[in-house]
């Protein structure tokens, strides 16, 4: 090699690594937390330091829903509502894959509510990042199940008047290991946040308050997308471990942001293996790539459970 | 695939059982489902059996969850069938329009029971043939199969999977609650006598560069799969999508993509096509029938001809596309069609449509509920041949 030969300099963006950059302008309004969410994302899955092709993402429909399609991973853009149980597909047939969800407050939580509650119950494990901007923007800013009360939009034009869904007290109630919620200006707790999730074996849930300066943010005369930094960053309140049924969202009031769960408990497959291991015996032949779940043999997993269940511990 | 857990050579059983052996035979190793009635044996039969086989059964939520589960098994590499009845067909009709739209082979069986809506939810009707068809809203195509016994059940549903991976489309066992719950002998093949068609995988290394939807030449219009985990870093979309599998919001890229997904299966009509003839040659009537009223018909077209009547019969294993070449011929040579079906009026639709008017066309309907009175199929022969 010539000695005058000059290395390229690096990447400056570390996030045009993880991106289709041949998709790039994205659809996303100036001034929309959705971008500034994937940037932590990228960034969380650089520190992950997980095997790039196992990495899978899957999205509904709507704003949100498009993220799948600028990441440069195996990235699966399905129908409105339904990425989590496409995502249970995935993860149930290949368990070696790290499936992470990404779609809006009204794909996950209106039309897809049922699914979100029932892969947080079987403890499926994958990472669920919501961005939660309280309005369906793609269609125009209708009322969405986060609306906060007396909040503006398109389909409640003279102000909601529903009780919002509190996205961490259902997560927790359903089952997550994990809960976290930031807004898109806690740029590094966020990142932080995602990292862990996707560490956390089992259903881990993430929520990301974002705003939407084109329909929420203009309809109810809240500035762009700088006041809205402005405004998380005044009226955001970090409590770790705050229980989940306290921390519901009012309209331009606090936003209590943190870590609000992490404990452990048996995932689908860990659960599914073990007690199939343990009640066929020989006769459970293990599905494709789930060798590793199969940890003792049936008589160790009949005293492990054993023990269990006379411990009395119901967790 | 390790043939541990496989149950071959005759048995015993219902159509549902059989269609779930099928299944298994196919080298299916993955389904989610939803119980419902009368469809709920096969994945009784599959959670049960699944576990023998390295397979995995989920039951989800709803019908929504369990017809998109299995599309995410198929991205990760399995074949995977879902089980449904009248309600939850109609549920599934998204996910059959997004398996049509990103070309993800996969199996839908619908045990037809009579409706609308709840209907009669234990009794049998062949009122989803239209469904099937046009059920999902735009413009795709599927193909959908009708078994007339428990050992057509196992046979159609091997060759579902079989159509499924050769076209990359999804296939619909439009089975019916006769043949779902009848109990017949039925063999199981042996592993390695029955064809199984393998995924179109591509042969790409890991981490290459990859086009999901980019089809060799106007010869074979079905691409190349992957599956999650090869680094070939696929995009799927439901949107209307060009080569890369990118949005594509354009009318050419429409038009390109309609075509494509219409003329794979029209183009090979031929090979897709499975009717069975009975003395269709030199017949003045031909009964077109399928599933369980292809049986039904079977004693009424016998007396007919016990009565001097040159009666043919034609059962439509394949009814989606449609045959119609060979409807178009036979009109030209018969004097009519006779069609019973388990509702009233819908595969006769296409009969009548390919006769354009050079034969009649006697619809013989039933309401469902139960099967015809072969004396309603006989008078329709004697009126036909008049």
């Amino acid at each position: 090699m010539s000695a005058d030969v000059i290395a390229p300099p690096p990447p400056e963006n570390p996030t045009e690594d993880w991106l289709r950059e041949e998709r790039i302008p994205h659809i996303w309004c100036p001034g929309c937390g959705i971008g500034t969410s994937v940037n932590c994302f990228t960034q969380a899955l650089e520190e992950s330091k997980l095997d790039r092709d196992n990495v899978v993402i899957v999205s509904g429909i709507g704003c949100t829903g498009r993220v799948a399609g600028y990441l440069k991973l195996d990235s699966f853009h399905t129908t409105h509502g339904r990425p989590i149980p496409f995502a249970t597909g995935l993860k149930l047939a290949n368990p070696k894959l790290k499936v992470i969800v990404y779609s809006g407050d009204g794909d996950l939580f209106a039309i897809g509510g049922n699914h979100f509650f029932h892969a947080a119950r079987r403890n499926v494990d994958m990472t669920v990042i919501c961005v939660n901007n309280m309005t369906y923007g793609m269609t125009g800013g209708q009322v969405t199940p986060t609306t906060p009360i007396g909040a503006k939009a398109t389909t409640s034009p003279f102000g909601n008047i529903e009780e919002p869904f509190n996205l961490p007290f259902i997560a927790h109630s359903c089952g997550a290991v994990y809960v976290a919620r930031w807004t898109s200006f806690h740029v590094r707790q966020l990142t932080k946040a995602i990292r862990d999730a996707i560490a956390k074996p089992g259903f881990t849930f993430v929520e990301v308050i974002s705003p939407c300066p084109t329909l929420f943010s203009r309809r109810n005369r809240l500035g762009d997308g700088l006041d809205a930094m402005k405004f998380y960053k005044a009226h955001s309140e970090i409590r770790n471990g705050a229980d989940t049924r306290e921390v519901a969202i009012s309209h331009q009031s606090k936003i209590i942001c943190g870590k609000f769960v992490d404990i452990t408990r048996t995932t689908w497959h860990d659960a599914q293996a073990a007690h199939l291991h343990r009640v066929m015996g020989n006769r459970f032949v293990p599905p494709r790539n789930w060798e590793h779940l199969i940890k003792s043999d049936p008589m160790e997993d009949l005293v492990a459970e054993t023990i269990r269940d006379s411990s009395g511990d119901g967790s | 695939m390790s043939t541990a857990g496989l149950l071959t050579g005759p048995q015993f059983m219902d159509g549902d059982h059989a269609c779930a052996e099928g299944a298994i035979a196919a080298g299916c190793r993955f389904s989610a489902g939803y119980p419902i009635t009368p469809s709920t044996e096969v994945v009784e039969r599959l959670a049960a059996r699944f576990p023998e086989v390295g397979g995995v059964f989920i039951q989800m939520e709803d019908e929504l969850a369990a017809s998109i589960t299995i599309q995410g098994a198929v991205w990760a590499g399995a074949k995977a069938i879902t089980v449904t009845s009248g309600p939850g067909f109609s549920l599934m009709m998204e996910h059959l329009g997004l398996a049509a739209m990103t070309e993800t082979p996969c199996v839908f069986v619908d045990v037809q029971r009579a409706g609308p809506s709840t209907g009669l939810p234990t009794l049998p009707a062949q009122g989803d043939m239209m469904q099937a068809r046009f059920g999902s809203h735009g413009d795709y195509q599927i193909i959908a199969l009708c078994p007339d016994s428990p050992q057509d059940c196992l046979d159609q549903t091997i060759r579902a999977f079989n159509l499924s991976e050769r076209f990359r489309v999804p296939v619909l066992l439009m089975m019916d609650e006769c043949v779902g719950h009848m109990i017949e002998r039925v063999v199981i093949p042996e592993p390695g006598t029955c064809e199984i068609t393998p995924r179109r995988m591509t042969a790409l290394p890991q981490g290459a560069e990859y086009l999901p939807y980019a089809t060799k030449d106007c010869c074979d219009m079905v691409p190349d799969m992957t599956e999650a985990g090869r680094g070939h870093t696929p995009h799927i979309t439901g949107l209307t999508h060009d080569e890369r599998g990118y949005p594509a919001m354009n009318t050419d890229a429409q038009r390109d993509l309609m075509l494509r997904l219409r003329d794979k299966i029209l183009k090979f009509e031929p090979e897709i096509r499975d009717v069975r003839l009975d003395q269709v040659d030199g017949a003045d009537v031909v009964v077109v029938c399928y599933g369980i009223t292809s049986r039904v018909a079977i004693p009424a077209i016998e007396t007919a001809r016990a009565k001097g009547l040159k009666v043919g019969w034609l059962r439509l294993v394949t009814a989606w596309p449609f045959p119609e070449p060979v409807i178009r011929d036979l009109a030209a040579r018969v004097k009519a069609f006779v069609v019973p079906e388990i509702n009233l009026g819908q595969m006769v639709l296409e009969v009548e449509r390919c006769a354009a008017g050079r034969a009649r066309t006697i619809h013989v309907p039933h309401a469902g509920g139960a099967v015809h009175d072969p004396n309603d199929i006989l008078r329709a022969i004697e009126e036909a041949a008049r």
